[in-house]
């Protein structure tokens, strides 16, 4: 029987010919990564000192500060410190702080690669899966047990395919793309499985678009969403200093999938997901005339070149609603740089935009950007839970970069291809 | 430990981590952020557990974000148990490794408020002794039940640990 790119990752890191589905392995993991809100601080620092007291290879393990950076607080910069100063006293050198979203760098430095096994104490990490990697969110705890010997054990998932037939029409992102698969299997419609996004409509994507995808997996419950590793992530991990990958990982002809769903990009319109859930999908039409207090383009799911791009070639030349602060968060301080060169950043600003450090500050409602009762705020990021960004009486829209972009000139949610054509 | 009896505070479904533990919260230490838990949605959470300690809610409890605090504040808070339909992925698996016990029970729609409920994690039954009504739950299977029964992953891995790392 033919396997599934899940079953065939996990065979190889537990050491076996194959595995399948509903199976629980050992299997030794690639990389392990910890932020600062539930990295070391949480259970793993005190406890290390009463197991063995030192981690199990050092240069697998990668730390980055970033939902605390810049500290908006004095506890905020007493965790970075603590998340700084325990990277020190486990030697690990790949520790970063105040350059972005975790996942977006794990990407950049070339952590992630295909048919390896990640894992990470945020559930975000499933990202990885854009570059054919088993990446997944796990606990504090369960990352404890990761550092004190290098291995996890995880039950096989089943497999859910999602097929996107087709090229994205002008005006509708990845992330649109994204919505719309969340809306059609639910919020909890992937639980403990694979997802695994195939078709023309993907890889005609660039890696910056399919990460807005593999992101947002999680959001359906699921434990990974991966995609095809390809010519485009061999050139992005080649840009980023990564030679070796298995470029050829996919899922057997005889593969077995426990649901197979086929969507058409040409039927897609730009999508919003309404408040409190993020499977609360509609097109953006149905919620047109929404008033918008907040619009915010950043974070791992719509912060990265890209969406960056896309969001300056709407608003060029035009300016933000009076009544809109518009915020912008680079991904990373490698987005930054090249936004900044490219004069996108420049462009933002003269619309009005304030752009910020790259952080998670804003999508996770930490710092440089919370919402106040009774605003609402349409936002490129990932989650939209009651009182995620702020005061639980305001309401967050999530929707594409340019979405966003086109709600900060309006002041109310609209479809961008009317912004677009004035 | 194969029974636990209490009385149950209800929730709906697509109780979320962000729920369970606000993120504005979580830079204080778990004392101070477990008070504000579930209070987007039951400001009086905290007060209800200390006589109320079975959580009982619907589809899909603890989507979202990995955050161990949200099994780790309702522990804190005294709470026993969290009965639901079902529970998203992380939450399921950080709670066992917590030491914190959760159990899927299709009918968990016909426990309410206050209900008086005895969990038989062993035969997999709960008993409802306030509408004298019984349902079937999922049995927590043995490798889990050593491991939450030890106390969580911390205390298993200390006894094991010598063991796991033979199988490397």
């Amino acid at each position: 029987m033919g396997q599934t790119m899940s079953e065939k990752i996990l065979a190889k890191a537990a050491g076996q010919e194959a595995v399948s589905a509903g199976e629980i392995v050992w299997v030794n993991v690639d990389r392990a990564m910890m932020d600062d809100i539930l990295g070391p601080r949480v259970e793993i620092a005190k406890h290390m000192k009463t197991l063995q007291d030192r981690v199990w290879d050092p240069d697998k393990v990668v730390i980055i500060s970033d939902h605390y950076t810049p500290p908006a607080s004095v506890q905020q910069a007493e965790i970075v410190k603590f998340t700084r100063d325990w990277a020190k006293e486990y030697q690990i050198e790949n520790y970063f702080e105040f350059v972005g979203p975790c996942h977006q760098i794990m990407a950049e430095h070339g952590f992630v690669r295909p048919g390896t096994i990640v894992v990470g104490t945020d559930s975000h990490t499933c990202m990885g899966g854009a570059l054919g990697a088993f990446a997944t969110g796990i606990g504090s705890t369960e990352m404890l047990g990761v550092l004190q010997n290098g291995q996890i054990w995880l039950r096989v998932p089943e497999t859910i395919r999602v097929r996107w037939e087709g090229k994205l029409p002008d005006g509708v992102m990845a992330k649109d793309l994204s919505l719309k698969t969340i809306g059609a299997i639910g919020h909890a419609g992937a639980t403990y499985k694979a997802i695994e996004y195939v078709g023309a409509g993907i890889s005609s994507l660039i890696i910056d678009e399919r990460m807005a995808i593999t992101n947002m997996a999680v959001e359906m419950g699921a434990k990974v969403g991966l995609m095809e590793p390809d010519e485009k992530t061999r050139e992005f991990l080649t840009a980023h200093g990564v030679t070796d990958g298995d470029y050829n990982l996919k899922s057997d002809k005889d593969a077995v999938f426990s649901k197979t769903f086929t969507f058409w990009c040409e039927d897609l319109s730009p999508m919003v997901a309404c408040p409190h859930q993020v499977d609360n999908v509609t097109e953006a039409v149905n919620v047109s005339k929404i008033p918008i207090h907040q619009a915010y383009i950043g974070s791992c799911t719509g912060g990265r070149y890209h969406d960056l791009k896309m969001a300056a070639e709407l608003l060029k030349g035009k300016k933000k609603a009076k009544d809109v602060r518009l915020l912008v968060s680079p991904a990373s301080d490698e987005v930054w740089r090249r936004a900044d060169k490219d004069g996108i950043l420049q462009t933002l600003a003269e619309a009005g935009a304030t752009v910020l450090a790259p952080t998670c500050g804003v999508c996770v409602g930490l710092h440089s950007g919370m919402i106040a009762g009774g605003e609402n705020c349409i936002s490129s990021s990932n989650r939209n839970f009651i009182g995620r960004m702020g005061s639980k009486e305001a309401g967050i829209y999530l929707a594409s970069p340019l979405t966003v972009a086109a709600a900060a000139v309006t002041g109310y949610v609209v479809d961008p291809r009317e912004v677009y054509q004035n | 430990m194969a029974q636990m009896e209490g009385s149950v505070i209800k929730f709906g479904n697509n109780i979320n981590t962000d729920i369970i533990s606000p993120p504005q919260y979580m830079e204080l230490g778990i004392e101070e952020s477990a008070k504000y838990a579930m209070s987007a949605v039951r400001p009086d959470f905290a007060e209800v557990v200390r006589t109320n300690k079975i959580v009982v809610a619907g589809d899909n409890f603890g989507s979202g974000s990995s955050r161990e605090t949200s099994p780790l504040s309702l522990k804190y808070l005294g709470v026993d148990a969290v009965v639901a339909k079902f529970f998203a992925r992380i939450f399921y698996r950080n709670s066992i490794n917590v030491g914190l016990f959760v159990v899927e029970c299709a009918d968990a729609d016909r426990i309410a408020e206050n209900d008086r409920i005895r969990i038989d994690y062993q035969n997999g039954v709960i008993y409802n002794n306030t509408k004298s009504e019984e349902y079937s739950c999922t049995r927590i299977p043995d490798h889990l039940m050593k491991l939450i029964e030890k106390g969580g992953l911390v205390a298993f891995l200390k006894s094991e640990l010598p063991g796991i790392m033979k199988m490397r």
